[in-house]
């Protein structure tokens, strides 16, 4: 099972209801994903700070805020329930080491333009935690899982993030990828779970460094062996992508102003002007990319 | 009579349309609002009409008895799954399994289906009017399955003794499934599918597949043995 939704905004016109699509969309897949939720929202920076989503586990944030202080010259702290975005114009490689070596949190994806939350628990639950539709942006995608191969934990929700501005869901499993693992390891890929969505995630972070998301994807079709339907996200690209047997479901409307991909039509229901919208299945084998 | 499912639970609406009053003799409904709901009009058993105003979710008019049910939309996967008779009118596209295991009825889809169309049928007439995906009528034992449009890959993959009409292309064929003569049984078999669904075509413009019988585990030439 599981459910994956997304939407990619075409037009800013719904930029500031972006959230609350969202929103709806996770709840209405709950039935497919009662473990834990996630979601990831793009919403672009002007300026140059990088946001680094953090989860903190068991840490408290005052606990935390402390410890940070004497490691990372940070400008904001954002508190979102249990997770934390904070906001910094140092490099990703100052960053990232200090927050790898941080005991007890979990950083769940960073970037220019990203933010990630995800957490265990129903998908409305999730959602009301985080005040999801609060969010304005340009596109996000969610995830609600019903877990199969890992544990039901923060690290194996779902979105994966595995490079800057760069996320993953998927509705599915994959059969190599242990193997994939221990390639990509090799190549220097860091991975916190035991997870096949990660390695796919991990996977296209890898291949993006020499290709757009939409080859990334094609060359996937031959590396990746299982079932599965993929949302990708990065900076200004949207993607979609499923398995050549196409066992796990998908569905896309699209209109002028949005482009809504989910697992099932009723995640879509209440969309805006969703019933005059080109609704069409994905078909297998076969990339679709929005913006980049 | 109008069902409104925003106001209605989905569980009532089916009660109400599988517990038909026959004293009464209302056999007109209308379902506005399905909103992508699963097994809209599952389970009917009454001649009756049905008109469903939006898309649906999964196994839409499963189970299919006797009822004439009309889409204004697009279904979900199984849509008339397991029907026994009646019709199913889809004016949308369908996604995968329609008309799944099927014995009898009717299935009219307007726009195309995904994957596996057919799978299992066991008797039913499917026509779809713009293409199928891959597999379908896979291992499909009795019925009809006609497709204006084209047709994927592995097309009638493990087939027994459903006849398939394909007016477009078909990008392969499954194992043991072979293009047949059509003979004049065919022709007149087709034309009464085709006038079910309302279409001029000609069915010199179909050509018609079907079982090799080579997978079969009994030899058909001794089936009157059996």
């Amino acid at each position: 099972m599981c459910g994956i939704v997304g939407i990619y905004l075409k037009s800013k016109k719904f930029e500031k209801s972006l959230g609350g699509m969202l929103s709806k969309m996770l709840i209405s897949m709950e039935s497919r994903g009662p473990d834990s939720a996630g979601f990831a929202i793009y919403n672009k920076n002007k300026n140059k700070t990088y946001k680094y989503s953090i989860c903190l586990n068991e840490m408290s944030f005052e606990r935390f805020k402390k410890e940070i202080k004497e490691k990372i010259n940070f400008t904001k702290l954002e508190k979102n329930s249990d997770h934390v975005i904070l906001k910094s114009t140092l490099k990703p490689s100052k960053i990232l080491p200090i927050l790898e070596d941080f005991k007890g949190i979990s950083l769940v994806g960073y970037g220019k333009s990203i933010e990630i939350f995800k957490q265990v628990g129903k998908p409305s639950n999730v959602v009301k935690k985080f005040d999801l539709n609060k969010f304005s942006g340009s596109h996000a995608i969610g995830h609600t899982r019903m877990a199969t191969e890992s544990a039901i934990t923060t690290d194996g929700s779902h979105p994966y993030s595995t490079g800057e501005d760069e996320c993953l869901v998927h509705n599915g499993s994959l059969s190599n990828h242990n193997n994939l693992r221990r390639k990509l390891k090799k190549n220097g890929s860091k991975f916190n779970s035991d997870n096949d969505t990660e390695v796919a995630a991990g996977y296209i972070s890898d291949s993006l460094k020499d290709r757009n998301l939409k080859q990334t994807l094609k060359k996937g079709l031959s590396d990746l062996d299982g079932f599965y339907t993929f949302i990708a996200g990065t900076h200004s690209g949207f993607a979609v992508l499923r398995d050549e047997i196409a066992c796990k479901p998908a569905v896309i409307a699209e209109t002028k102003d949005y482009v809504a991909i989910s697992s099932e039509f009723q995640a879509m229901a209440h969309l805006p002007n969703v019933n005059s919208a080109k609704i069409f299945e994905p078909e297998p084998g076969v990339v679709y990319s929005w913006g980049e | 009579m109008l069902l409104d499912l925003k106001k209605l639970n989905l569980r009532s609406v089916n009660e109400k349309l599988q517990n038909i009053d026959r004293k009464k003799n209302k056999r007109d409904f209308v379902i506005s609002n399905p909103e992508g709901n699963h097994a809209v009009c599952a389970g009917l058993t009454d001649n009756i009409d049905v008109i469903i105003k939006g898309h649906v979710g999964y196994y839409c008019a499963g189970m299919n008895q006797n009822a004439n049910i009309t889409v204004e939309g697009n279904v979900g996967t199984g849509v008339a799954e397991n029907m026994m008779s009646g019709k199913v009118h889809v004016k949308g596209n369908a996604s995968q399994s329609a008309g799944a295991t099927a014995h009898g009825g009717t299935l009219i889809i307007d726009g195309d289906t995904s994957s596996r169309c057919g799978i299992s049928m066991k008797g039913i007439d499917i026509i779809v009017k713009g293409s199928v995906g891959h597999m379908s009528a896979f291992m499909a034992q009795s019925g009809n399955l006609v497709v204006f449009g084209d047709a994927g890959e592995a097309l009638g993959d493990s087939l027994y003794e459903t006849n398939i009409y394909v007016k477009g292309k078909v990008k392969s064929l499954g194992a043991d499934c072979e293009e047949k003569k059509m003979n004049k049984q065919h022709k007149i078999k087709l034309k009464e599918l085709l006038k079910k669904a309302g279409s001029n075509i000609k069915p010199e413009q179909f050509k018609r597949y079907g079982s090799a019988r080579k997978l079969y585990n009994f030899n058909i030439d001794n089936v009157s043995n059996y």
